[in-house]
């Protein structure tokens, strides 16, 4: 489905919450506010010639420099990008979703981000927001048990996160 | 398989039993490696399976933000370690998307027969193993014996065995050596035959059909709900493939190859060989049908790599010098599936305009149909557990990357 087409009929049936697209890029993507994402998942799910029925992966992406003097030039905003891409098997085509959040909740450092789940979309994404908290720090609401999935329960902080540092020892091993 | 108290057979369905936490794994054989499932059971009936991954976790996408994208190759070897060559193609042609940067013909009909072959070894592996997770010994014996030959063309290939770092952003690290093809062919030649004796042993023998058929039943919209793909998605009879569906990046390497996706499609499954048929008791969507579908895509393999070796061997030309260490990569992001033996295995790279991406993310194709696990488990014998774990064919080392 021509890019155009489908983001004209987004914004015509979301308005705002369409924050934004880029058509140009190697995988054109749509840019969805944190409230409007599960009414648009859901419905990129449910129309019939849309039928997004696969969830491939969500991913976060930090965008943050850590070392003050190269910040400057980073050539972007700190802020976490969460990426859904989707694709239809029936349909077969794919499709970029964006959410943007800010690195911290209400800029608190150790207050988590948070974004709606679409877990109750697709089934996949109760793994896969788990392994998003897990390592990139991010706090689905509405995610039946969002607890860690690839590192302990115990574990401190989110490895993913760019100013992420290892801790000094866990339980006895030395970490750095 | 549900129990039914009304069954006269059955003569304490009255008395009052107690639910039971058993843990199994992470060190338990028919578990593939370090996976740990603690199972709610109820006598031998299985009420709930929670797995818990993550022992295998070695941080890979942290890495992968340290380094370049060619010195990353080798650690995704690590991430699916029985199929290497393909998460190499899969990172490969990922940033080969990021950079748009085109490999010659002669580079392409090569990863088809390195990518082919080393589906036909992983394929092997898996069902090797799933005898053993059966009860059965010697088929994966059988299988191990043919896999080593293909072991020993990649060895002959790249000089690795397991690790191979083989595939690089560009093409691959050497071309193929000379007389490869020739002994490449011979082995096609003496594997083809072979095939029948592994559905003599496993597809066609009573007690593996007994324990397999009608055993773990998944159902097309679950699967696609839970983003199972590759096989498990296929053996639920959904007709998707990559290499034929996925992206053109991907889907030009099998230009002009001549081959059918292995799926059930309207009542029966692919005729272009002498398939051994599909058991009464077998429904669409159980242990049986995705070990089946395995099956026919090793021979379906074969074929492929018959057809890649005769295009390479016309193909002029150079077969593609890997980019240098240091590339810039352009300010971007690009993500791209590959139909890896274990399903769609996802790479995505983001770039600040510097060699060293800022992000780099694996898609895992056993991350999905792991989850699917415990909806498949609810209900079944504690028996039946590694029957079907051992159907979805995971490997611990690209869950947890």
């Amino acid at each position: 489905m021509a890019g155009q087409t489908l983001l004209d009929r987004l914004k015509q049936k979301f308005g705002d919450k369409i924050a934004g697209a880029n058509l140009q890029a190697i995988d054109p993507w749509v840019e969805v506010r944190p409230d409007g994402l599960v009414e648009v998942c859901q419905y990129l799910k449910q129309e019939p010639d849309l039928k997004f029925e696969l969830l491939n992966c969500i991913t976060a992406v930090d965008y943050f420099e850590p070392d003050p003097k190269k910040a400057a030039k980073a050539g972007f905003e700190p802020h976490l990008e969460l990426v859904y891409h989707l694709s239809s098997v029936t349909k077969k085509h794919s499709l970029v979703l964006k959410v943007m959040l800010p690195r911290w909740k209400d800029d608190v450092p150790g207050q988590l981000p948070e974004v709606p789940s679409v877990s109750g979309v697709w089934r996949t994404a109760d793994w896969h927001e788990r392994e998003v908290y897990d390592l990139s720090g991010v706090w689905f609401v509405g995610h039946p048990h969002l607890r860690r999935i690839l590192c302990p329960e115990d574990w401190e902080g989110h490895p993913l996160r760019k100013d992420y540092e290892l801790p000094l020892e866990y339980h006895g091993i030395r970490g750095r | 398989m549900a129990i039914d108290t009304g069954d006269p057979r059955i003569i304490e369905f009255d008395v009052r039993t107690d639910e039971l936490l058993v843990n199994m794994g992470p060190q338990h054989p028919s578990t593939h490696g370090v996976l740990r499932l603690v199972l709610k059971t109820d006598g031998e009936v299985v009420s709930d399976v929670e797995p818990h991954i993550g022992y295998l976790h070695r941080c890979a996408e942290k890495i992968g933000e340290n380094l370049t994208p060619r010195q990353w190759i080798p650690y995704t070897d690590r991430m699916d370690y029985l199929a290497g060559m393909s998460m190499n193609l899969g990172w490969s042609l990922c940033v080969e998307k990021l950079l748009n940067y085109e490999v010659p013909e002669k580079g392409r009909h090569l990863r088809v027969i390195i990518a082919e072959l080393q589906r036909i070894a992983s394929h092997l592996v898996g069902m090797g193993a799933y005898g053993l997770d059966l009860g059965t010994f010697s088929p994966f014996l059988y299988a191990f014996r043919e896999r080593e030959k293909i072991l020993d063309l990649f060895e002959e290939a790249c000089g690795a065995r397991l690790t191979y770092s083989y595939i690089t952003p560009g093409g691959a690290t050497a071309d193929l050596p000379r007389g490869w093809l020739q002994k490449c062919e011979a082995f096609l030649d003496q594997f083809e035959p072979v095939i029948q004796e592994y559905h003599t042993l496993l597809t066609s023998n009573a007690i593996f059909i007994k324990r397999t058929a009608g055993i773990g039943i998944l159902s097309p919209e679950m699967a696609l709900d839970y983003g199972c793909t590759g096989p498990v998605l296929r053996g639920s009879g959904v007709d998707y493939d990559l290499r034929r569906d996925g992206e053109e990046r991907y889907t030009e390497m099998y230009d002009g190859y001549a081959f059918e996706v292995i799926c059930q499609r309207h009542g029966h499954y692919p005729q272009d060989h002498d398939y051994p048929p599909v058991p009464k008791e077998a429904v669409l969507g159980d242990c049986w049908h995705r070990f089946y579908v395995r099956m026919l895509e090793v021979v379906q393999s074969v074929d492929l790599v018959r057809q890649g070796i005769e295009r390479y061997s016309r193909a002029r030309g150079s077969w593609g010098e890997p980019i240098k260490l240091s590339t810039k990569l352009p300010k971007g992001e690009a993500y791209l599936e590959t139909e890896c033996p274990r399903g769609q295995m996802g790479f995505y790279i983001v770039s600040d305009g510097s060699a060293i991406p800022i992000r780099a993310r694996a898609r895992s194709s056993s991350f999905c149909n792991l989850s699917v696990a415990p909806e498949l488990c609810r209900g079944c014998l504690i028996a039946d557990v590694p029957a079907i774990i051992g159907s979805l064919d995971i490997v611990m080392g690209e869950i947890d990357r």
